[in-house]
């Protein structure tokens, strides 16, 4: 593993923050947002801000570009030096005037970040008739074309009248890059820009900040909660904790020798990229298996028939009793399409799903109540998963009520569960938005398998998780399916989880499978391209951050 | 789009359909009988009878359904029962007082309106901010015609700068129909200002917390270009759906203003129509502003894709 | 873009933390407007214990008498004492709106549930809503009243009729986006039948706007009643309203302003602090921000 190894110590100071303190307004018993942060970057420097979510990094970002929102939050104490001016002292029409300027920024989500009735290449060229009055419109345009040429877009003439809904999401992400640094701006801060990408685009996105950085000599913060992305950008680490930085470092330092607890904690919680040793394949037990399955999305209306969306086509795959099959693809691929046609939530177009012996794939949906309990799925997006309005109890008894079981046994039931994922027992009168994220998704794995189902799904089950918090619900997984013998159907855009939960790993594109074998071979010597640049553009890939050193292949 | 737009207009066709069937089975099915009120008090049987026969009230009602949309469909309104004159040349006769009033008052509510909304959402719980929700909860709150009084009581008797009420063709006496149209235009307006106002704020709030409001920051974009530029255009489409909806309001809003200001338009000749009982006249004048509401709204639809270019057909 | 979401930011977090303390802080303005409409209602319903004259006995040595000790707010047209008139015309006011407004929702939400939910019964029951919103309320609550002759129940029902679809559209649309939530999906999979789906998991979602619209259908009723009196198209003109008052004094209104100006203003601070109360329900209801809390 290659780090950036520059050395700074003589490149001037761009970024000076000096015990920066933010707090909500009247409300002095709340503990500060941030506490008393203290930071420098220097000309060319790459400083990553790295830490899970509410460790105040994004917040830091926004007080640096004057944008921390009205009323809800201020800067109590400290100062942001930018070439020795404070910039906490300007007026907001000279803070105006250092924006984009000076210090541009960019965000994670390229879609809403751009106004979507505005044409892209108006809305970089805003930037110029903001702070370059004096640029006639053709010198202007010519800017805009230039800069849009140098993040490399195509078609630039094209894309400068395109609105963004047109492009796709790495596109938008270059607009907004060549929106950031038209003016050339001393500093770019990067608010978690590539989190919303997909792998492979989140590569090219990165190597770009890194050659336009090259280019211009632009220093970069670069906020993020990705190890990863940390070990292949980054010459400085700050790690953010409550408000604080609780260790800074050059990022070799901080990844092979971190000092404080946290960090190695947070380093710990990062899975490998390297398979776990394959577990002894049972007998030939066969609970799930999906045969020639497609799904065609039908398009038009009343009147108008269009041809369809294909989202998947020509599946096949079996899982056995107590094994966990992983279906990794990127966005589009068609995995959770193929997840929602095994549950029936939404209806497959051909092929057959066979659910503990029984083919479901053309049953009504009445016929199909009975055979539900055989298949349960945990969901993404733990805030939504449960019903607000609903006590855990009530949510866990739900299924089993469903299926015949007396309210007074499911009841019982719900508290053995309850101790089964690592909860207390007296939670189950609680209403779910008194739990935490991680909570939450225990609660909605006890749901599911309150049903003793066959098979579980996991619908992207960890992702919207901090990554120990990631940790500690795939080992649950792991406990669970020992106990119970489920087969775990689990769905990721992460290699890297794939990686540490899976016994075979089936690999989607568009809609089709390109690569279905052991984990282990998969992920290790992949033989299709796709999975090949997969695996190449997982970031980090060659560190091995939970034992602080580089990957030792065996 | 074009293909869009005649989808949409061949919508309309099942609407006004429905509208045209509940119109009639609602005036059919309340009790009260059109002949006896064209034959008054003292008829006797046999008269009502005739009467009856010669309106084909005697048919079934399927019949006089379909008959009564064969004559819409050649352009045929009907006869009132009363002046025993053609509804559609009444219409015609009373019909420009009621556009004028609407079309200024149209006018003076969304440039009124949409600022008071904008900066109300700019300067979110500021005075300001409360000031215009204060407004605009009393708009909801006073009856038109109350506003209308008080309007009257104010700037016609107490401070004498326009004449209480009636009505001036603009085309003879400008300046006249100006000083008698602007107290009804503003009464009216009370109301239609209240809703867009708390919609353009409502939307501008909402936009104001997207991420391309903080990208425009970032930018260094003065805030009167945010709002205006970014922010109001991104917020337009509900904006522009609430003065659709709210022309029902409207509607309800001339049939009292041109009472209370006397004003010879058509909401006068329905509240007369209606009084008397004349189903004719109420047919024709119920379909006529659904007609009108039902386009107004298919045009506001259509040109949504005119501001927001996510909406292709 | 990924289909991820990823962590929530440190941000929103803590704009989450703020919104809590902050829904409950709801001003002087709904203190105020429980106090008037509670006077306004008690005034009505106990106006017959204390009212100083029969508010229907017509005196023609009496006529448009100004305010005075004897007749607080003067005399009508009739002789009648208008103090007594005005504050026993809100009974049938507030019977009005609080009558429309609980048949609105109810039959609304009948007919937007089985429309959120039947993808058949959607269609059509759309398209007649549709329908129906274009009718404009006023001209059929006119025609409908005038027909029909007047009585408090062809009132409500003329109000209810195009009050209806807007419920409806509200219902719907609340069903139909909860559909979507992961924890509907959740309870499809654990088995759960269709209608018990319908009622227990996206029903109550609906149960808050339904609180907000209906508080509104309340004042725009009680104002629709209102107008229908003026137009002489209302309650029969023997039983005070605030309406038909005004619509008796119109034509005096230079004489005595105050045929217009009492029971205007006893109308409009009723409506007032109804809509008031409707926009406090919806300020502490407010889905968006229950998702930020959550």
């Amino acid at each position: 593993m290659q780090f950036k190894s520059r050395n700074f110590d003589r490149a001037e100071t761009i970024l000076d923050i000096c015990n920066l303190s933010v707090c909500l307004p009247d409300q002095p018993d709340i503990a500060p947002v941030l506490d008393g942060i203290n930071l420098t970057i220097r000309a060319g420097e790459t400083a990553c801000l790295v830490g899970e979510s509410g460790s105040g990094k994004s917040v830091t970002s926004l007080a640096v570009m004057g944008l921390l929102p009205k009323g809800s939050l201020t800067v109590s104490a400290g100062e942001i030096r930018l070439d020795d001016t404070d910039l906490l002292t300007l007026s907001p029409s000279d803070m105006r005037k250092v924006r984009a300027r000076r210090i541009a920024m960019i965000f994670q989500e390229p879609m809403t970040a751009l106004n979507p009735v505005m044409r892209v290449g108006e809305q970089i060229e805003e930037v110029l008739t903001t702070h370059e009055k004096a640029l006639s419109s053709k010198v202007r345009r010519g800017r805009v074309l230039d800069i849009m040429a140098q993040v490399h877009l195509p078609e630039v003439e094209r894309i400068y009248g395109s609105y963004p809904h047109q492009l796709s999401g790495g596109q938008r992400q270059r607009i907004m890059i060549a929106m950031a640094l038209v003016l050339e701006p001393k500093l770019l801060i990067a608010d978690e820009p590539t989190t919303a990408l997909d792998v492979t685009t989140q590569g090219q996105i990165l190597s770009l900040i890194a050659e336009l950085q090259e280019r211009h000599g632009t220093a970069v913060l670069f906020v993020t909660h990705d190890m990863g992305v940390v070990a292949e950008i980054a010459d400085t680490v700050h790690v953010m904790q409550y408000g604080c930085i609780v260790e800074h470092a050059p990022v070799e330092r901080l990844l092979r020798q971190p000092q404080e607890e946290y960090t190695r904690k947070l380093l710990s919680a990062v899975p490998s990229l390297v398979p776990r040793p394959t577990r002894p394949a049972m007998l030939d037990d066969n609970v799930l298996e999906v045969r020639n399955m497609e799904k065609v999305y039908a398009q038009g209306g009343f009147l108008v028939r269009k041809a369809g969306t294909l989202a998947a086509t020509g599946v096949d795959l079996s899982i056995a009793r107590g094994r966990t099959l992983g279906i990794v693809g990127e966005s589009g691929s068609g995995k959770s399409t193929v997840a929602r046609c095994i549950l029936r939530l939404v209806d497959p177009t051909s092929g057959e799903i066979r659910v503990a012996g029984t083919e479901i794939a053309r049953l009504s949906r009445r016929a199909l109540r009975p055979h539900r309990k055989h298949f349960q799925i945990v969901f993404q997006d733990p805030f939504r998963s449960l019903n607000p309005r609903w006590t855990v109890s009530r949510s866990l008894t739900e299924g089993p009520v469903n299926f015949g079981i007396t309210r007074r046994d499911a009841l019982s039931r719900a508290g053995e569960l309850m101790e089964l994922v690592g909860l207390p027992r007296d939670a189950l009168a609680r209403y779910p938005h008194q739990f935490s994220g991680g909570q939450r998704q225990r609660i909605a794995i006890a749901r599911a398998v309150a049903m003793r189902p066959d098979v579980l799904v996991a619908d992207e089950a960890v992702s919207a998780l901090d990554v120990s918090v990631q940790a500690q619900v795939i080992e649950l997984l792991d406990d669970i399916q020992e106990k119970l013998g489920i087969a775990i159907l689990f769905i990721t855009h992460d290699l890297r989880v794939a990686a540490q939960i899976c016994d075979d790993v089936v690999v989607m594109q568009r809609g089709v499978v390109v690569e279905y074998g052991p984990a282990g071979e998969v992920l290790s010597q992949p033989r299709h391209d796709y999975t090949r640049s997969l695996i190449e553009a997982a970031p980090g890939r060659l560190w091995d951050f939970a034992n602080f050193r580089e990957i030792r292949t065996a | 789009m074009f293909g869009y737009i005649i989808r949409r207009i061949l919508g309309v066709i099942p609407v006004m359909a429905i509208v045209a069937l509940v119109v009639f089975l609602l005036l059919r099915l309340t009790p009260g009988d059109p002949a006896a009120i064209l034959a008054g008090d003292s008829a006797t049987a046999a008269q009502l009878e005739r009467i009856r026969e010669s309106l084909g009230l005697n048919d079934p009602l399927h019949l006089q359904f379909f008959n009564w949309i064969r004559q819409l469909l050649q352009g045929d309104l009907g006869t009132s029962l009363i002046s025993n004159t053609d509804v559609s040349q009444m219409i015609g006769r009373r019909i420009n007082p009621t556009i004028n009033l609407a079309v200024m008052t149209i006018i003076i509510s969304v440039l009124m309106a949409v600022p008071m909304g904008v900066i109300a959402a700019w300067r979110h719980r500021s005075w300001i901010d409360y000031g215009v929700m204060t407004f605009s909860v009393l708009g909801f709150s006073v009856p038109v015609f109350v506003i209308g009084y008080i309007f009257i009581q104010i700037f016609a008797i107490e401070l004498r700068w326009v004449p209480v009420q009636g009505y001036a063709h603009p085309t003879q006496d400008l300046m006249g129909f100006f000083q008698r149209a602007i107290l009804p235009s503003l009464t009216l307006a009370t109301i239609y200002v209240a809703l867009i106002a708390r919609m353009t704020r409502a939307s501008m709030l909402e936009v104001l917390g997207e991420d391309y409001i903080r990208t425009a920051r970032a930018k260094g974009v003065r805030e009167n270009v945010v709002l205006f530029r970014h922010a109001l255009r991104n917020a337009a489409v509900p904006i522009m759906t609430i003065i659709g909806t709210g022309f029902a309001l409207l509607i309800s809003g001339v049939v009292v203003t041109e009472s209370v200001f006397n004003i010879p338009g058509i909401g006068r000749l329905t509240v007369d129509a209606i009084l008397a009982r004349d189903y004719p006249v109420i047919q024709a004048m119920i379909l006529l502003t659904a007609g009108i509401y039902v386009l107004v709204n298919l045009l506001i639809d259509i040109s949504y894709s005119l501001i927001d270019p996510r909406i292709r057909y | 873009m990924a289909d991820v979401q990823q962590p929530t930011s440190g941000m929103q977090v803590v704009l989450g933390a703020l919104s809590l303390p902050k829904k409950w802080r709801l001003g002087i303005g709904p203190i105020i407007a429980v106090i008037v409409l509670l006077a306004i209602v008690m005034a009505a319903v106990f106006a017959p214990l204390y009212v100083p004259y029969d508010p229907s006995q017509m005196s023609s040595t009496n006529r448009l008498q100004p305010s005075s000790a004897e007749h607080l707010f003067g005399t009508d047209p009739y002789g009648r004492d208008l103090f007594s008139r005005v504050v026993t015309g809100g009974q049938v006011s507030l019977l009005i709106g609080i009558g429309s407004a609980i048949v609105s929702v109810l039959v609304g939400l009948a007919i937007g549930l089985v429309s959120g939910f039947f993808r058949i019964a959607d269609a059509i029951i759309m398209r007649v809503m549709d329908s129906l919103m274009a009718i404009p309320a006023i001209l059929l609550a006119i025609a409908l009243v005038a027909l029909s002759g007047p009585s408090i129940t062809s009132v409500i029902i003329a109000i209810t009729i195009p009050e209806v679809p807007r419920v409806v559209r509200l219902v719907r649309s609340v069903v139909l986006g909860a559909r979507e939530e992961p924890y509907v999906e959740a309870a499809i999979a654990l088995g759960s039948s269709m209608p018990r789906i319908l009622w227990q998991h996206l029903m109550p979602n609906t149960l808050s706007p339904l609180i907000v619209q209906g508080t509104y259908i309340c004042a725009s009723a009680i104002l629709t009643e209102a107008i229908l009196s003026f137009l002489g198209a209302g309650v029969s003109t023997e039983i005070p309203t605030w309406g038909n008052i005004m619509a008796e004094g119109r034509t005096y209104f230079q004489v005595n302003p105050g045929l217009i100006f009492w029971p205007g203003l006893m109308l409009s601070l009723c409506i007032l602090s109804i809509n008031l109360l409707g926009d406090t329900a919806r300020d502490i209801l407010d889905p968006r921000l229950k998702k930020r809390e959550a």
